[in-house]
């Protein structure tokens, strides 16, 4: 299935947002999931035709990026954070008791069910935001301090149409609609949601509470320079590798 | 002496719609750009050099003289491009920052690309937030209708782009010169360096990244004074910067504070551990920084103390466990992650996660024998400082420092033949089910 004259043109359109238009690349795969459902070989031969690459280099691109599907997607992905700091807050837990829960395993969706949606499972990589750990994400939304029993819930709503709606944000919209934000093109959900979950506000409260602020603009204790050369900044710098850098760069100078 | 936290970047985080152009100008936003724009580009650079302000995504290096080593006299486009990639595990400002406040990242961006004199800006911002993502392409609208981006700004003569651009899913691309493989089209695998992005960047052009928390610090620093922004800290780490806790204290979230506090104030504001359990290790600034332990308690975060101490500041990404946690379990995990994330470009990196792997899950089931122990040693030295990029160096790292400090947890799981402890225990609800 060719993709659609409309699909093309926003393709065409994100590759002008840039000054080299392949720079649109991994914006226009998050098109093509949003309107295929995955990475399809049409989608891959259309960037590569409007960017006048090889469709080898596209495909190159997108096996390279995780969030690049090569197998369809559910109506909505869930992300269980397994990374070290959630997974022993109780991310292993959740991710055993959802694979359980919906029969699939890593990377896989559930079976198409008379009225129910489709959930695609996949345990994720550290989302920042660890101190509402354990993390879930529903389409790369925040689901924040999960435990076994949210989580089924979650999944739960999600397959039966429920709205859910992020601890930080909106309601969970569809995966392909979540890609196509990703694509540059805004759906009117950004007012939607707190500014910040009550983690991001705890030192703010408690300085808040006991009178503490940044020192009033008048102070000035003078000059903050730290080092004035570009050895010895990469020396105080925290980059080992930097180090080497610079003092390889003034060697070939 | 500052207060114990100073609030600035977090500041407005609490107000009512604080991501909204209108509740960031009724508190004086937009306000520092004027007055970056009545001096001239090189003085701005000037005021960020003399504040001290270092670079806020890991390595440190002086914000001010990055910017000064963009070469003026090379004919081709100046870039700036945020690198708002933030994935390294326990790393978890920068999201909170533009979840709530995404105007002070815009107003950082024009002042710094009007400081480097770039006309166009890009925010990488990866793809895994999508709420994110939204607030931050909002702001940018917002922006341009305020008259605030596009032609001409403020009646200044200065013109700026910014696109806000959404990664898709690799940890590397946090790299700066992998980042901007990846806003180039391709495959997020670090560049050979030198040159330098500052000198052939984006496009082959003068380039500076900086992390979104350095670009927000710019706005205040221009509006309150360098000296203002040099009274916090310490002699070499000056200013401010988000201290994120997580894991087993009593109140994990974000605390700004200046540079130079210790874990224990943090641990204290935070309500102090789980009841009934003890600080075992914590990252100082998220996994590729050597573990810490309840020796170092009083260690002053900044980038020399902690270096003192053997490990980095990095990102300020406290993750603290508790005596329930095995460390050899922890040090599995963020192992199993640089084996997927390595780029695949250098050997050392992508065959050597792949065998600290084999060899660290043996460990963990109780297999093989005390000398494998040396072997992971050896295995590590034979990664660090071989790859194009730092992160098969931050690999190594929580395994040489939990060896270290821990290596009698490791020859328990071979005299018990595996795993000595209970996860249940480790977790947000354990022991909740007993009080309830």
């Amino acid at each position: 299935m060719t993709l659609s004259e409309e699909t093309l043109v926003e393709l065409k359109e994100i590759a002008a947002r840039y000054p080299e238009p392949r720079s649109g690349l991994l914006p226009m795969l998050h098109l093509v999931q949003s309107v295929e459902g995955r990475i399809t070989p049409e989608g891959i031969e259309a960037c590569a035709e409007i960017l006048g690459i090889t469709a080898a280099d596209v495909s190159g691109v997108a096996t390279f990026y995780t969030m690049y599907k090569r197998r369809p997607v559910g109506d909505y992905h869930v992300g269980v954070c397994t990374n070290t700091l959630c997974a022993v807050m109780g991310g292993d837990a959740i991710f055993e008791r959802l694979q359980d829960h919906l029969g699939v395993g890593n990377d896989e969706t559930t079976d198409d069910a008379p009225g129910l949606r489709s959930i695609t499972l996949e345990h994720v990589e550290c989302n920042a935001a660890c101190d509402y750990a354990p993390v879930m994400m529903a389409n790369w939304e925040f689901m924040d301090n999960m435990t076994p029993e949210s989580a089924v819930q979650l999944v739960d709503d999600l397959r039966a149409g429920n709205e859910v709606r992020s601890t930080r944000g909106p309601r969970i919209v569809t995966w392909r609609e979540a890609e196509r934000v990703l694509a540059g093109f805004p759906d009117d959900l950004a007012d939607d949601g707190p500014a910040a979950g009550p983690a991001s506000l705890v030192g703010l409260g408690i300085a808040r509470e006991r009178g503490w602020t940044a020192p009033h603009p008048e102070t000035d204790s003078g000059s903050g320079r730290t080092a004035d050369t570009k050895q010895e900044a990469v020396e105080q710098a925290d980059t080992a590798r930097a180090e080497t850098e610079t003092k390889q760069e003034d060697s070939d100078a | 002496m500052p207060d114990t936290l100073t609030p600035v970047l977090t500041d407005n985080w609490g107000d009512d719609r604080a991501w909204t152009l209108a509740a960031y100008t009724e508190r004086g936003g937009y306000g520092a750009l004027d007055k970056a724009f009545a001096m001239d580009p090189a003085a701005v650079i000037e005021t960020v050099k003399e504040s001290g302000l270092r670079g806020r995504g890991g390595a440190g290096f002086p914000t001010g003289m990055k910017w000064g080593f963009i070469p003026q006299d090379n004919p081709r486009p100046k870039y700036l491009v945020v690198n708002a990639d933030e994935s390294e595990p326990g790393t978890c400002k920068d999201i909170p920052l533009m979840m709530a406040s995404p105007h002070t990242l815009v107003e950082g961006v024009i002042i710094s690309s009007y400081a480097i004199r770039a006309n166009k800006a890009f925010i990488y911002i990866r793809g895994e937030v999508l709420h994110v993502v939204r607030r931050v392409q909002r702001a940018v609208q917002e922006a341009y209708l305020a008259g605030h981006l596009g032609k001409d700004i403020h009646g200044s003569g200065y013109d700026l782009d910014v696109v806000v651009h959404a990664g898709a899913g690799a940890y590397i691309c946090g790299e700066e010169t992998a980042l901007l493989e990846g806003l180039e089209g391709r495959r997020g695998q670090p560049r050979l360096r030198p040159p330098f992005p500052a000198v052939a960047g984006l496009y082959a052009s003068p380039t500076v990244i900086n992390n979104v928390e350095s670009i927000a610090s710019v706005p205040s620093i221009v509006a309150n004074g360098h000296g203002w922004f040099a009274s916090m800290g310490t002699e070499k780490s000056k200013g401010f910067g988000i201290f994120s806790l997580s894991g087993h204290v009593r109140r994990p979230g974000q605390y700004e504070a200046p540079l130079g506090i210790t874990l224990r104030t943090l641990i204290d504001l935070a309500g102090g551990m789980r009841e009934g359990h003890e600080l075992k290790f914590w990252t100082p600034g998220g996994s590729s920084t050597p573990l810490l332990t309840a020796e170092h308690l009083d260690i002053p975060l900044d980038f020399e103390g902690v270096g003192a101490a053997g490990s980095m500041l990095g990102t300020r990404a406290l993750q603290i466990f508790d005596d329930t946690t095995c460390v050899v379990r922890a040090t599995l995990r963020w192992t199993e992650f640089y084996k997927h994330e390595s780029c695949g470009k250098c050997t050392p990196c992508r065959e050597g996660t792949w065998w600290l792997v084999q060899v660290l899950s043996a460990l963990e089931k109780g297999q093989g024998s005390e000398s494998d122990l040396d072997l992971l040693l050896d295995q590590c030295d034979n990664i660090l400082g071989r790859s194009f990029c730092a992160l098969a160096d931050g690999a190594v790292s929580p395994i040489t420092s939990s060896i270290q400090y821990f290596r009698d947890e490791y020859v328990a799981h071979l005299t018990e033949g595996g795993c000595p402890f209970d996860p249940a225990r480790s977790t947000a609800w354990a022991g909740q089910e007993v009080l309830a």
